[in-house]
């Protein structure tokens, strides 16, 4: 018994480690974005200074904050929609009506996550320049849907695999066609998996850098340009940038915390249950 | 009306045989029972039944027509899971109609109907409830309640008391017995025990390794078994088998040496093991625990190993020098302690014999419960 509250303290206590560890940078990104310029460099970093907004305004006067958060939306949301509307027929096929080679097929399509981005972006970028899709939104939501659908269809696999089959079988006996299978069956209890499936995929999305890094420049730049573009040629300013990098993670992180349960149901099936 | 029939059929995965030539008749109103160890095929049957397993060959004819190729739905059958396969997302009463929905039946003839079954239930109270948040038992209901709804030509059961506990499984087992006769249906049941083959059933059917061993009424099961593998099945506990030696064939049986005495079973003599070629011979002697009787005159000893005792009855595991371990079934009042010297006499005209084959020997009367005509049918009637 003794034992056991001794090993519970331990977790707890390398629990909240893990999280301070976790948590410390984006605690000091905050902290950095509301000292002054000065404050922020010192090599003592103070923690008793009088917080001052400057930045959050110097950053909004120099760059427009609504548009690329809006491209940071429209991209996400689109990219994310686009996957789930390729992945939810792939994934019904693979999980109810697998073949020999299913496994293999998931495999792969796994794999692809597993080659370095970079090695991809000479041919894609041949592509969109051929296409007119380099700093397009278009472009984006094209890109990200493809990036992210191994995930998301891996996901909903799963998912629809969770359903029992018996009550698929139930809804033949009672007459239900394939369709309508899908249609009052299927969907309707799949939709908590879609649903953690997409938020994951919104947040995959708003986070990347890369591609929209690469693709974009000033008109469909989303958030993660934004933040690039405050680690200027001019130098680095961190008070600025510390701004910059909350105003773009913020809105992903109330979003996230909001719809942690669902996130965490999402990640964790199968697995708890 | 329903009669179902069963020619020739198979199973066969790959190259891998699950149902190996099943022949049977269900008739209207019939309670049949598929019984057999997991793994017997009883399941895939029914499936194959209900079209949710295709068949491999032979015919399955519903009321004169062959439904191999008809979809489930269109067979007019109605399946209860041993999982209930509820539809989680929707209240009890959806759960109900959801066929009648499907069949665009008009609201008001559906809420009709779902009433009906609900009060045949008692499930008026729970129809606004999800699946979620009833009991086992009630979920076994709304099951069955979503069956009835169908007014299905026959009722399927996939081992439907599986997953509830001990006390809830009788109780559940009493009202299927309760509503088969209200319903009047035919209905077809799997399940892997025997006591609920044995309560229920007006027919039983016991499979292994798919094929039918034998068909039968309960009485006539326990009375008449096929072979070794029916006779160890049905009854509880199970059969003792004693190796024995053919001593002769009279009038009234065949005599076999057990212990240190000899017992004469009414058997016939099969063909190949009539007269003097049956002694000598090698066979297998059955008696269930409750013709056992405690008996120090009789004729095998041994020491009591096990005692359960129950209450109203013991059960004795007695290890025998001649005939192996014996489970004796002794009234609850029995004095015997564990490992006292008891003496075993068998109760001769409930005695079984069967051939190296392992099948039986044809005894010379039928039971006299079989013959009695309300004694069959009273549950089918």
């Amino acid at each position: 018994m003794r034992l056991k509250l001794d090993t519970h303290a331990a977790l707890s206590v390398t629990g909240w480690l893990a999280a301070g560890l976790l948590f410390f940078p984006i605690a000091w990104m905050l902290l950095t974005s509301v000292k002054t310029e000065i404050e922020a460099v010192a090599t003592t970093p103070s923690l008793i200074f009088t917080p001052t907004l400057e930045n959050y305004v110097a950053v909004q006067e120099r760059a427009d904050y609504l548009k690329f958060a809006l491209n940071s939306v429209v991209v996400s949301f689109g990219s994310t929609l686009l996957a789930l509307a390729l992945a939810v027929p792939a994934a019904y096929g693979m999980a109810f009506f697998p073949t020999k080679r299913t496994r293999g097929t998931l495999l792969w399509m796994l794999s692809t996550k597993m080659m370095p981005p970079v090695g991809a972006l000479v041919p894609v970028t041949l592509v969109f320049r051929d296409l007119g899709l380099i700093d397009t939104l278009a472009g984006l939501v094209v890109v990200y849907a493809l990036i992210n659908l191994p995930i998301v269809v891996w996901m909903l696999y799963t998912f629809f695999r969770e359903i029992p089959r018996e009550i698929l079988e139930a809804g033949r006996m009672d007459g239900a066609t394939p369709l309508d299978e899908l249609r009052f069956l299927l969907l309707p209890l799949a939709l908590p998996g879609m649903a953690s499936t997409g938020l994951l995929a919104v947040i995959l999305t708003w986070n990347e850098a890369f591609w929209s890094l690469n693709l974009t420049a000033a008109h469909a730049g989303p958030l993660t340009a934004f933040i690039a573009s405050f680690s200027a040629p001019e130098g680095l300013f961190w008070a600025k940038l510390s701004a910059a990098s909350t105003m773009a993670v913020a809105p992903i992180l109330v979003f996230g915390w909001l719809s942690q349960r669902q996130l965490v149901r999402g990640l964790t099936f199968g697995a708890v249950k | 009306m329903a009669n179902l029939t069963l020619k020739a059929v198979h199973k066969t995965y790959g190259n891998h045989s699950v149902i190996k030539g099943v022949d049977l008749e269900i008739k209207d109103r019939e309670f049949v029972v598929f019984v057999g160890p997991s793994g017997c095929g009883k399941s895939t049957l029914l499936r194959m039944i209900a079209g949710l397993e295709e068949i491999t060959s032979g015919d399955l004819i519903l009321d004169g027509q062959r439904v191999n190729d008809v979809a489930p739905a269109g067979r007019g059958l109605a399946m209860v899971f041993q999982s209930y396969a509820l539809y989680p997302h929707m209240t009890v009463a959806e759960n109900m109609a959801f066929s009648l929905k499907l069949a665009r039946v008009p609201q008001e003839e559906r809420d009709a109907k779902v009433k009906a079954a609900a009060g045949v239930l008692q499930l008026d109270h729970l129809l606004d409830r999800k699946p979620g948040q009833l009991s086992g038992g009630q979920r076994q209901r709304v099951a069955i309640g979503r069956a009835i709804v169908r007014q299905p030509k026959v009722f399927l059961f996939d081992e439907p008391l599986s997953n509830l506990d001990a006390a809830l499984r009788v109780q559940m087992r009493i009202e299927l017995a309760r509503l088969h006769e209200q319903l009047d249906a035919t209905m077809v049941y799997v399940t892997h025990d025997q006591v609920e083959a044995m309560t229920l059933a007006s027919k039983i059917v016991v499979l292994r390794g798919g094929v039918v061993e034998q068909v039968g009424s309960p009485l006539e099961l326990y009375h008449h078994p096929r072979n070794l593998f029916v006779a160890g099945f049905i009854g509880s506990p199970t059969m003792n088998t004693i190796p024995v030696t053919g001593r002769g064939v009279g009038e009234d049986g065949v005599t076999v040496g057990v212990g240190q005495g000899a017992v004469t079973v009414p058997v016939r003599g099969s063909d190949a093991l009539t007269g003097q070629a049956l002694t000598g011979q090698a066979l297998t002697l059955g008696v269930r625990p409750e013709h056992l009787t405690l008996d120090d005159a009789g004729p095998v000893r041994g020491e009591v190993s096990v005692v359960e005792r129950l209450g109203g009855q013991t059960f004795l595991y007695v290890q025998t020098a001649e005939a192996g371990l014996l489970v004796v079934e002794a009234d609850g009042e029995t004095a015997v302690d564990l490992h006292e010297t008891v003496g075993l006499s068998l109760r001769a005209d409930a005695c079984h014999l069967f051939n190296a084959d392992g099948l039986a020997l044809d005894r010379l009367n039928r039971h006299a419960l079989l013959d009695r005509k309300a004694g069959r049918g009273s549950r089918a009637r």
